[in-house]
Order: structure tokens, then sequence, then C-alpha cells
């Protein structure tokens, strides 16, 4: 959707602020927020959380903090999928349990995650439709649910970097409509391309974008 | 379910962050704490979060001693030191240089480094005397939080996510790195899977330097690509 989140090329954001000495967490209460993120034992894509978050109005959006928003996404995508229900968030107090009870994560789950492992030998995918130096053009689609493809890529010529392989595609997954698995390809566009004479005319930026926001050109 | 996890942990370093809007009033750097609006926004989430909390560990889907490991963990144990070392090994070994740039996930094993994140690959992309990248999420808040730590607040702002693309000259000026017309800027906008991690140029005048002391020069900013290594490690 063309939303306040996909704000790549507006310029009306201010100066950056940089933070001394900046603490991972800034209340006690964004940790919780992180860590439930983390433990949460969902089997729905995280791209459905992304959809909510940036279905919350602009104005919102924009002055909610960061793990405030988590804490939207995560809250919705719970209630969508049954997980726990308004009238429970409203009381606090646990109603029913699930049917299927879920694995909870654990502290040695946890302990694991950073140790380093054999990396799994990918299985190399059937090769996709665009081959790298294919030029191509963004599509200009403007879907009103979650998209990857953002606004300011639309329409614009590219080429294909490189082929990272086959990933589920947000645009259905986060809708509950399929993973459409499709190749995902770093393609790069002029900065000139996408900006205009403004931009500088080596430079380029690179997105990642699913096969289907792609075509020929 | 620990591929949906891996997933996530990506997905959690991905979501948005805009900062407030009140935030935008200075452009000075400054000191923590003081007047942070998310800061402001004080007992409503404290006493939500808790509530939630309590209602997950009722229901039997969370256990509480994973939840403060998981806190633990990013706070004390993953953050920037873990990328500078694989950055500090790649100056001093240029074939581990050559796999850390071709094959990230197995050369950071090599050193211990297990990578985590986006559910998707890594990609390590090397600054050169002509060439300057710079890693940023216009949609969210992408970023390789298993070798860099969680991202700073600035890296999650509307300011940087917006301008990153259009003005990525203006932006580094701005964190004080003037870049001259001839050298190339390659912007990564984090869309998907893949995360980006920036390899940065070695400084001058460090080749009597030990591997660790080179590594302690190395900071997160420099591989963001919003700053260079400098002798000193003077630039965050």
């Amino acid at each position: 959707m063309n939303g306040i989140h996909d704000m790549g090329g507006m310029q009306d954001m201010g100066p950056i602020r940089r933070e001394k000495n900046e603490p991972v967490f800034h209340a006690t209460w964004e940790g919780r927020v992180f860590a439930l993120e983390w433990a949460n034992p969902r089997e729905w894509p995280y791209s459905e959380e992304r959809l909510h978050i940036e279905s919350i109005p602009p104005a919102d959006y924009l002055r909610m903090s960061y793990y405030e928003k988590w804490l939207v996404g995560m809250t919705e995508a719970m209630v969508k999928n049954g997980m726990v229900t308004r009238a429970e968030l409203e009381s606090g107090t646990a109603s029913a349990a699930l049917a299927k009870p879920p694995h909870v994560m654990t502290v040695a789950e946890v302990e694991a995650f950073f140790r380093p492992a054999t990396p799994k030998a990918r299985p190399v995918p059937p090769s996709g439709r665009f081959q790298p130096k294919a030029s191509v053009r963004a599509r200009n689609i403007h879907p009103v649910g979650h998209t990857r493809l953002p606004r300011y890529a639309r329409g614009k010529r590219g080429v294909i970097e490189r082929d990272h392989g086959v990933f589920p595609f947000p645009d259905t997954e986060a809708h509950g409509l399929g993973k459409k698995p499709q190749h995902v390809y770093s393609v790069r566009f002029a900065a000139r391309e996408l900006w205009g004479e403004q931009a500088g005319t080596r430079d380029s930026v690179f997105l990642d974008l699913w096969e289907d926001y792609l075509e020929a050109a | 379910m620990p591929t949906t996890r891996r997933e996530i942990l990506g997905a959690v370093l991905t979501t948005a962050g805009a900062a407030a809007a009140s935030e935008l009033a200075s452009a000075e750097e400054h000191d923590h704490p003081d007047d942070h609006d998310h800061q402001a926004v004080p007992s409503d989430p404290t006493l939500r979060v808790k509530a939630l909390e309590s209602l997950l560990v009722a229901k039997g889907l969370v256990d509480r001693a994973t939840l403060d490991a998981l806190v633990d963990t990013f706070e004390h144990k993953i953050g920037p030191h873990i990328g500078a070392r694989a950055v500090a090994h790649a100056w001093v070994d240029a074939a581990y240089k050559q796999r850390l740039v071709t094959n990230p996930v197995a050369a950071l094993a090599e050193l211990g480094i297990g990578y985590a994140g986006g559910g998707g690959p890594v990609v390590v992309v090397e600054n050169t005397a002509k060439v300057h990248n710079l890693v940023t999420c216009t949609l969210c808040s992408c970023y390789p939080s298993s070798l860099l730590g969680l991202p700073p607040l600035w890296y999650k702002s509307a300011a940087y996510r917006s301008r990153s693309v259009i003005d990525p000259r203006g932006v580094l000026r701005e964190f004080g790195l003037e870049l001259p017309d001839d050298v190339e800027v390659r912007v990564w906008d984090s869309t998907a899977q893949t995360r980006y991690l920036v390899l940065p140029e070695r400084p001058a005048a460090t080749q009597a330097m030990s591997e660790a002391e080179l590594a302690a020069l190395v900071t997160r900013d420099a591989m963001v690509g919003v700053a260079r290594v400098t002798p000193k490690g003077a630039s965050r």
C-alpha cells in the first residue's frame, strides 16, 4: 500500500538524530516486547505483522515509538490467528488453553541460536526468469496490501545483479493467500534513473525484488 | 520451528520504527537519557506489556526465563564487536577476505560466529578507494543484527530511512563523511530477507597493529557505511 512506511525518497523528515551511548533498550518494557516477539510460537509469517504495522494510521505511525509499533503488529496477529482473544488481552486472564499446545522456546534454544552452524547446503534452485546483467523494469503497480516494492522504484529500469534464490512472496503470504515462492533478485538502479539530474552520475541503489515485481526491459 | 524463528530474527530486525515526530527538532548528537518521547510514553506500555507477558506465560506460550535470556543476549552478548572481528580478520588475511565476500556464512563460522538473520543470505559489500557502500531499509528497519546487535534509533528513524536512498551523499555529510565526486556510492535498500554488512577500508598507518587492536577500531557505523574506520576509532 502507498503508506507512510514506504518513505524512501521523502525529504521532509528532518535531520538525523544520533544518540551518544545509546542503550540497547530505552525502557524495560521495550526489551520485553522484543523478547516476546522473538519467543512467540507463531505460525504466521512475519510479513503479516508488518502488514498490521503498515496499517497504523500515518500520524500515529510517525508518533509511535519503534517497540510500540511492534507491540501492535504482534498483538493484532495473535488475535487474528486465535492465539489470544481481545477479551483475554483486556482482562489479562487466560480463558482457554490452545487446542494444540505450541513448542515453547527454551533458554538452550536462545543460546544455540548464535552458535555457528555448518551452513546447510541450500538446494540450488532452478534458475529464475532473469539472469544476471539482464535489463528489467520494476512494474508500475500499487497493491493496496503488503508489498516490498517501494514506490520510488516503480516503473524504473534496472539491471539484475544477482539471484538470491527462492523465497515466499510477501504480497500473498502476508494476506494468507499462499507462499507463492519465487526468485528474489538484487537489482541495481542508477541513481539518475530513480532521482534524475540531482543524483550522482556514478551512484546507484540496489533493491532486493521478487520476480513478480519485474518485467523484461 | 527453528526455521520460522530464524526468519523471525531477521524479521525482528525488520519492523518499522520511525522516530517520534518531535524527535526531529534537533540535529545535535545528544546524551542519553534526556528528552526522548518514547521515554515519555511511560506507564501505559509498561503496564500493557506486563499484562501481555503474564497472559502469554499463563497460556503456556512463552517461558519467562527464555525472555530474560533473550533480553540479556541482546543487551550483553550480541553487538558490533562480532562484525568487527570478521572485518579485522579480513584485513589481515586476504584469502579470508575473499571467502568472507564470496561465502559469508561459512567464513563467519570459521571464526566461531553464527549468522542467524533474515531467513536469507548475508551479503558482505566491500568499500574501496573508489566505492562506498551504505546500508538502509526504507520500508522498515532490516539490519544484520546477529553481527551488529540491534539497530540504533537513527537507523530506524524516518529521517534516515527516507533520505538514505535519495541523498546518500548528504546523509553521509551529516555523519561527517564528505565523499569525493569520483567515489561511487552504492546504497543497499534491504527490502527482502538478505542482510548487508559493509566491509570498511583498513585505515592507513595500522600495519603495526594486531588483529585484536584492529578489531577495536571497527565501529558499528563503519559496518553500516555511514563512517570510515579511523586509526583512533574516533567515529562511532
